[in-house]
């Protein structure tokens, strides 16, 4: 029997096998490719934890009203939170200046030409702030309904916008992201009057993606609807903060 | 497109396994990529030729393994494959399913000298 391959005397076809093939091996890696972000995640979630600071990540394409939203939860619920916000884009130091202007201490990540935050990126964007001052963090990830979703940065919760001048099939077409976020914010519902948006239809196709994902409607123009958003972030600033 | 970021995980990952086995060539890698895990295969290997350039990974063979996704019904228990993230139990038609696989984003094993 050849020892090289154990091949048996009848089907022996002396080849004498290269070195390279006698050195070759397989070995076993089993690495999540994601993992160093996920690690990283987990050193921001751990600094949130036992920094008491409520913290959500907020995604949707652009245009939805994210830095709106914000804007308005900032002016509003300023003297009962105390606020930080790291905004991401790809360039432009715009939506940071806007948060600044409502003196809520904020600081704009550049991503060039990546598509979404890391857990990396965040981690350094802390730096920023003191930490000690902060209840709620909000994390205003890159307009995109693609890639923030498979990227934790250490948040307790993603949150969807979705603006009723994009259709509401969107939970539909971009399942992955709403089935990340625990949260949806239905935004512009002034608009209603004058769009074909059909809320109860989004409200069954975002169920039927994420069963039991929390949803609000809201209006950051006339107001409407903030008052239950503005009752879930106390609550869950407080639960945070309790441990 | 967040498959160059992912491309740039698997070349480290890669390169710091081999560095620790000491290999002095790579022949291949395989990945093991979930049917929903939002990375789209060609777009991998076409960030994989251009990361693994001038590295011990330059010429190595990307291997993907697809791994289907599958379901467990919540209510008959029943487990199910998932063509997409909307797909219902066949057995009782119930809409909530709970993944069991398909968003693997892993790397499995690696040739080596």
């Amino acid at each position: 029997m050849c020892i090289d391959c154990g091949c048996g005397p009848a089907d022996h076809n002396h080849h004498h096998h290269a070195e390279s093939d006698v050195s070759r091996k397989t070995i076993s890696v089993e690495e999540d490719i994601l993992s160093k972000n996920n690690r990283l995640a987990a050193g921001n979630r751990v600094l949130f934890a036992n920094q008491g600071i409520f913290t959500l990540n907020l995604v949707s394409s652009p245009g939805s009203g994210k830095t709106t939203l914000l804007e308005k939860t900032l002016v509003d619920l300023k003297s009962e939170i105390n606020f930080a916000v790291l905004e991401g884009d790809q360039q432009t130091t715009n939506d940071a200046d806007r948060i600044a202007a409502t003196g809520t201490p904020a600081h704009q990540i550049n991503t060039g030409a990546g598509c979404h935050l890391d857990a990396h990126m965040v981690g350094h964007g802390l730096e920023y702030f003191d930490l000690n001052a902060v209840q709620l963090l909000m994390i205003e990830n890159v307009g995109n309904l693609v890639c923030p979703a498979s990227f934790d940065l250490g948040e307790d919760f993603k949150v969807s916008l979705l603006s009723v001048t994009e259709g509401e099939d969107k939970p539909l077409k971009y399942p992955q992201m709403f089935r990340a976020s625990e949260i949806m914010l239905i935004n512009k519902i002034d608009l209603l009057p004058h769009v074909r948006f059909d809320v109860a239809k989004c409200r069954e196709y975002a169920e039927r993606v994420h069963p039991g994902i929390q949803i609000f409607e809201v209006s950051c123009y006339s107001g409407e609807g903030l008052d239950q958003w503005y009752g879930w972030l106390k609550e869950k600033v407080a639960e945070k903060a309790r441990g | 497109m967040h498959e160059l970021g992912i491309t740039q995980s698997i070349v480290e990952i890669a390169l710091r396994t081999a560095a620790g086995q000491q290999a002095k060539k790579i022949h291949s890698v395989t990945l093991e990529i979930g049917s929903l895990a939002g990375v789209v295969a060609e777009a991998l290997e076409f960030c994989y030729e251009a990361c693994s350039k001038n590295s011990l990974l330059e010429g190595s063979r990307l291997i993907i393994e697809a791994v289907p996704a599958k379901a467990r019904c919540r209510d008959c228990a029943l487990d199910y494959p998932l063509t997409d993230l909307l797909a219902c139990c066949p057995a009782c038609d119930s809409a909530s399913g709970d993944l069991i696989c398909g968003e693997e984003l892993r790397i499995k094993e690696m040739e080596i000298d």
